[in-house]
Formats: structure tokens, C-alpha cells, sequence
């Protein structure tokens, strides 16, 4: 099985994160990391090569230090890594990432071809959940999304997921796109050999020329939604912090009553 | 004076299978009464109760907050289950109706609608958002919290087609000052072999309990790891309060509770009129699924709990004597 694996390079969620005047993320303070769902959907990968045969190529699409997401997928085990860099991809929208990331996959796909494509069900920074989707349209693939389990079996995947009203299995042929949820595995970190092989594989940088995609299509003009107004949420006001008296409970029901929350 | 949008505003008319309304779509419609005109989307799932159209009574509702036509969208033999042919369906009808806007409730499935309907109509799309309005340029805008709830964000969108999908509790659902009579619509899509090729092999819709679905509840009460797997003083108060129960990942990690209580970044994100978080530390995680609550209380025996720097009323203390004592003295208030 050939698997690519969607990485992204994230602002640490531990991390103090604001939105810039032009409303996009603010992406210079160094401490940015990978996606923790996307080290998920990395671990998802694996194990199916581990058991099917075949290799995991780790894709990214992002600025320069976005590199460091597909290494990690390196350590952990990717057999090859792509990493999509062109200034004229800054401040594209979700519609504009995958069109971006779904000419990467079919330029990986004509090396030879592409069984699965996994990503994460969403990156911790946006969190929108949109890409999973937008990129199961684009390379025309049969979706199956929030994977909690996953198997592959005679050409066909297969996978549980939990909705809000109700539980479910899904099944389509390969290839197909699975999104992942933070309950399918726990991934496993880079063993020191994973870490020095990883030093060693070189790191393909492509273009939007490269892969063909009209710089008009992606990057921030073409976004279709624009940030209009940010700021920082007001702290909450008339804050109460007591200790336990042995009365607390009595007196946080009265201020439920008070302010009318009952 | 805000503008007001020339195409119909659709709403996507969410329901269980016996065609029952989920509450979040009054939600929606009270939004929708504020940007134009509303049209109600009802796709029902073939071999449904619901796969006909709204029953009267439904209708009836429907029209007492504001909606002026319905339409049932035919998928034919297509599982209408499915968000990729959900999402053909709504496209068809966007572009028949000439629709500007069109917003769903925030569920996963309907994220997954809205980014396709977002690509197949060239629409905007917003998920997760908090409100929906109209600017001076006649654009869609809609308000969102972004990172964790701290920072509140407002974005425009720049197509003709405005696709939003919007948290439950954004609003108060409240009836439109005169009711409708909506006119009933009838649209067939033949879905396309591609959206079809996913296919459903088991679906076990989740029996309703007594208390409110979480998503939409005006109350949670949260159990994380200070219960140490028991959820009793947690549930009573819910019940008091007639509110849902919620749990931290820990929870349902440890089997306390089953996983679809999960509320957080990779769980359900709620924002109730009220949450109380009960031996939980407020891990940001947790924080970025429920943050944008009205009112945040906070039971921690640790006083150094990061729950306790949202918390609007935070108690140091047990949670095994302090919610039994709230839920007791709840019940004598009220008689
Ligand atoms: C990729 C990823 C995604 C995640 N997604 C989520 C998510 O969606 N939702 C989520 O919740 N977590 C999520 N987590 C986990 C999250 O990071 C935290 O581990 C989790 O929220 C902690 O749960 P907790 O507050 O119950 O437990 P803890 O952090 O262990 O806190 C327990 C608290 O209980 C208090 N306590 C103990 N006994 C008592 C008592 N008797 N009375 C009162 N207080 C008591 C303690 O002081 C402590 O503050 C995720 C983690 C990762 C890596």
C-alpha cells in the first residue's frame, strides 16, 4: 500500500496564540509544532504498512519551518517527504489548502499510485474540520471521516466513528481518504534509529509551478472568507473564587438563583 | 439599519430519523429572520419516516419562527446519511433557489457538507461560528471565537453564496412576530455514482435519554478525573438542573462514561448558558470545547486549577460535598 499522510505545522496550542492585524495567524514566534492529531493519523498509516507492506509518504504544505512536520513524519517512520513551499500560498483558506494539497497527491500519485490519503480530523489550530472533506472532493475519493478504528481488508477500508446522534460504520473501495480522531492508536515516538535514518532522506520542496496550480487559485486573494475584526476576548467580569467552608455549595446555588442560571 | 440579503436564506432542517426537529434548527431560523428571507432544506433519508417531509405539526412550528417555504429535497435511491450527497442535494437547491446564504447547525456531518457545498457552489464557508449577520456591503459575516475561546473573530465572506454553520445556544430560539404558513417545495437530485461510493454498513442511532442531548443542552454539568469514576454527584445535580452530563477525555478514556460525552477539542464543543466542571483542571483541550459557556463554574479541590482563570465562579473544594449540597439546596429553593 502506498499512504500519504496530510501533515501541518501548528502554533503550539500550550502556547499564547493571536491573530495578526491582517487577521491570518501569527506564525513567527518559533514555537510551532506538529499537528498533534496528525501524529495520529501518521501512527494510522504506519501500522497499515506494517501490516499490508508498502510505504508512507509524510505531505505538507506550508512556510519554511513547516518542514519540521514532515521530518517528524520521517522519525517516525515515512519512507519519503514532500513539502509544498511557494509564497503564493500565504493566507489561503481551507479551499485553497486542498487545492494545494490535492495537486501534491496527484503528483505523488503519478510516481505510482496512491492508495490512501489520511489526515488528521482536524488541525488544533483552526480547528474547522473542513480540509478532510474539501480534499476527498477534489481528488474525487469516497470519504471516510472521525475514524476510531480502521482497518484495511480485500481492497476496501473500513472504519468506526462516533457522531452526535449516532454510531457508525463506514466501508469503500481504495483508494479512498480517512480522517482520524485522537481515539485510533496512540502514536509512537521516534526511536533513535528512526531519528538518524530520518536525517538521511532528503526532503522534496515543490512548487505551485512545480504542481501546476494557477497562483489565482490559492493564497490570500483567492481565500473566500476574510477576517474582518479580532481581538482578544474580554476577561470575565465579576469573577467569584471561595474556598470551601462548608457552606459553598449552599451559597453557590443561591447565586445560581440570583443570576437566574436555574 | 443593517441590509438584508436578496436570495432566500436556507436552512438546513436537521432531524432524527422519526422526523423529529433537532431544537438547534429554531435556533438557526431566529439567526436566519435577520439576513432575508427563510427557506427551510429538508433532506429526509429514503425508508425514513421522515423521508416524505415534515409532518404538520412540524410545519406548523417551521412557520411560527418564520419560515415562508420548505423544501424537500429528493435524493432518490441515494443514502441521504451520507455528507457527500447531502451536500449535492443543497447544491442543487442553492443554486435552484438562488439561495445567499445558507447555514446548518455545527455538527461533524454538517462541517463536512458545508466544506463540500463551499467547493461545488464557489461559497465561503464558516463552521463553528456564534452569529450570523448581514454587512453594509450586503456581504454575510459571521462572528466566531477562535483559539480556545480566547479571541473573538469576525469574518466576512466574499461570494455570493455564504455558507455558515453555527454552534447550538448561539441564540435564544424565539418565535417571529408573525407566524407563516410555508409553501411546500419539492426538488429531485439525481446524486452523482461518486458520492455514493462510500457506503454505510452499520448505523445505531444513539437512544435519547431523559436528559437533553449535550450539544444542545442550556446546562452541562462536567465530570472529569476528580470523580474518580463516580459520576453520581455529577448526574444528580445535572438532573437538578435539568442539564446534561459531560465528561473530560480522562473520563471516557477510563470507561467512566461513554466516549460521545467527551466535550473538547476532539469531543463535542457546547457552549451552554451554563457549564459547571467538576474535578476537572481546565486542561486547554478541554478549554477549547467549552470556553465560549455564558457562565463557567468550577468545582476543584486544587486552588491552582487553570479551570479556575475562566471560571466565573470558582469554589476550592470537594466536589463529593459541594454538588450534592448545591444540588440539595437547588431542590428546597424550588420547592
Ligand atoms: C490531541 C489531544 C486531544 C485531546 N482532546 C481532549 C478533549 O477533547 N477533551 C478533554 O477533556 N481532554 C482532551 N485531551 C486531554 C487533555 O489534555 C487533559 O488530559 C484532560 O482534559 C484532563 O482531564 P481532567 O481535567 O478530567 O483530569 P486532570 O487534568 O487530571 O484533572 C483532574 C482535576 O480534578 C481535581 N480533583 C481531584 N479530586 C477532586 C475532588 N474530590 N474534588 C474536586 N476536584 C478534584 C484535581 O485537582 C484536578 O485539577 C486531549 C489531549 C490530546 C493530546
Amino acid at each position: 500500500m502506498r499512504i500519504v499522510v496530510c501533515v501541518k505545522h501548528v502554533p503550539d496550542i500550550q502556547s499564547e496564540r493571536a491573530l495578526g492585524p491582517d487577521g491570518r495567524v501569527v506564525r513567527d514566534q518559533g514555537d510551532g509544532t506538529l499537528n498533534e492529531l496528525d501524529e495520529n493519523a501518521l501512527e494510522a498509516a504506519l501500522a497499515l504498512v506494517e501490516e499490508h507492506g508498502g510505504e508512507v509518504v509524510a505531505l505538507t504544505v506550508g512556510p519554511d519551518d513547516a518542514v519540521d512536520a514532515v521530518r517528524k513524519g520521517l522519525q517516525m517512520g515515512a519512507e519519503q517527504a514532500v513539502h509544498v513551499l511557494d509564497d503564493g500560498i500565504a493566507g489561503s483558506d481551507v479551499f485553497g489548502t486542498a487545492t494545494v494539497l490535492a495537486a501534491a497527491v496527484r503528483r505523488i500519485g503519478a510516481d505510482a499510485p496512491v492508495d490512501l490519503v489520511v489526515t488528521g480530523m482536524a488541525g488544533l489550530d483552526g480547528l474547522t474540520s473542513l480540509l478532510p472533506s474539501a480534499l476527498a472532493h477534489l481528488l474525487d475519493l469516497p470519504q471516510l471521516t472521525l475514524a476510531a478504528e480502521l482497518t484495511v481488508a480485500d481492497g476496501a477500508v473500513t472504519v468506526r466513528r462516533e457522531l452526535d446522534h449516532a454510531s457508525e460504520v463506514l466501508s469503500a473501495p481504495l483508494p479512498a481518504l480517512v480522517s482520524v480522531t485522537d481515539q485510533t492508536n496512540d502514536p509512537r515516538y521516534p526511536n533513535f534509529k528512526g531519528i538518524m535514518a530520518a536525517r538521511k532522506k532528503p526532503v522534496d520542496v515543490l512548487t505551485l509551478a512545480d504542481l501546476g496550480v494557477d497562483p489565482a487559485s490559492v493564497g490570500g486573494d483567492a481565500a473566500l472568507t476574510e477576517v474582518v475584526e479580532a481581538a482578544p476576548r474580554p476577561a470575565r467580569e465579576n469573577r467569584v473564587l471561595v474556598n470551601d467552608d462548608g457552606e459553598a455549595g449552599l451559597r453557590l446555588a443561591a447565586w445560581l438563583v440570583e443570576n437566574k442560571l436555574v | 439599519m443593517t441590509t438584508t440579503l436578496t436570495g432566500p436564506v436556507l436552512v438546513l432542517l436537521d432531524h432524527a430519523s422519526t422526523g423529529a426537529l433537532r431544537t438547534t434548527v429554531l435556533e438557526l431560523l431566529t439567526i436566519a429572520r435577520g439576513l432575508g428571507t427563510v427557506h427551510g432544506a429538508w433532506v429526509g433519508a429514503a425508508g425514513t419516516p421522515a423521508a416524505a417531509g415534515p409532518d404538520d405539526a412540524t410545519l406548523a412550528l417551521l412557520g411560527e419562527h418564520g419560515a415562508e417555504a420548505v423544501h424537500v429535497v429528493d435524493l432518490g435511491p441515494a443514502d441521504a446519511r451520507l455528507s457527500p450527497v447531502v451536500a449535492e442535494g443543497l447544491t442543487a437547491l442553492a443554486a435552484g433557489t438562488g439561495a445567499s446564504a445558507l447555514l446548518l447547525t455545527s455538527s461533524f456531518e454538517n462541517k463536512e457538507v458545508a466544506a463540500r457545498v463551499g467547493l461545488a457552489a464557489r461559497a465561503g464557508v464558516v463552521v463553528d461560528a456564534s452569529g450570523a449577520g448581514v454587512d453594509d456591503q450586503g456581504r454575510v459575516v459571521a462572528a466566531k471565537t477562535v483559539f480556545a475561546g480566547t479571541w473573538n473573530t469576525r469574518c466576512a465572506i466574499r461570494t455570493d453564496l455564504g455558507v455558515v454553520a453555527l454552534k447550538a445556544n448561539s441564540v435564544q430560539a424565539v418565535p417571529a412576530d408573525a407566524a407563516t404558513v410555508p409553501a411546500i417545495a419539492r426538488l429531485s437530485v439525481a446524486v452523482t455514482e461518486a458520492a455514493g461510493r462510500t457506503s454505510i454498513v452499520e448505523h445505531t442511532e444513539r437512544v435519547a435519554s431523559d436528559r437533553p442531548a449535550l450539544g444542545e443542552a442550556q446546562v452541562v454539568v462536567v465530570g472529569g478525573r476528580g470523580t474518580n469514576g463516580d459520576f453520581s454527584a455529577v448526574e444528580e445535580l445535572a438532573d437538578v438542573l435539568g442539564g446534561a452530563v459531560g465528561a473530560t477525555r480522562v473520563a471516557t478514556d477510563e470507561g467512566w462514561i461513554a466516549h460521545d460525552a467527551q466535550i473538547g477539542q476532539t469531543g463535542v464543543t457546547i457552549a451552554p448558558k451554563l457549564y459547571i466542571g467538576a474535578g476537572v483542571s481546565g486542561a486547554v483541550h478541554h478549554r477549547g470545547g467549552m470556553q465560549s459557556s455564558g457562565t463557567i463554574v468550577a468545582v476543584n479541590s486544587d486552588p491552582e486549577s487553570p479551570i479556575f482563570e475562566i471560571a466565573d465562579y470558582g469554589i476550592v473544594g470537594d466536589l463529593f460535598t459541594v454538588l450534592p449540597q448545591t444540588a440539595a439546596e437547588l431542590r428546597r429553593l424550588q420547592g
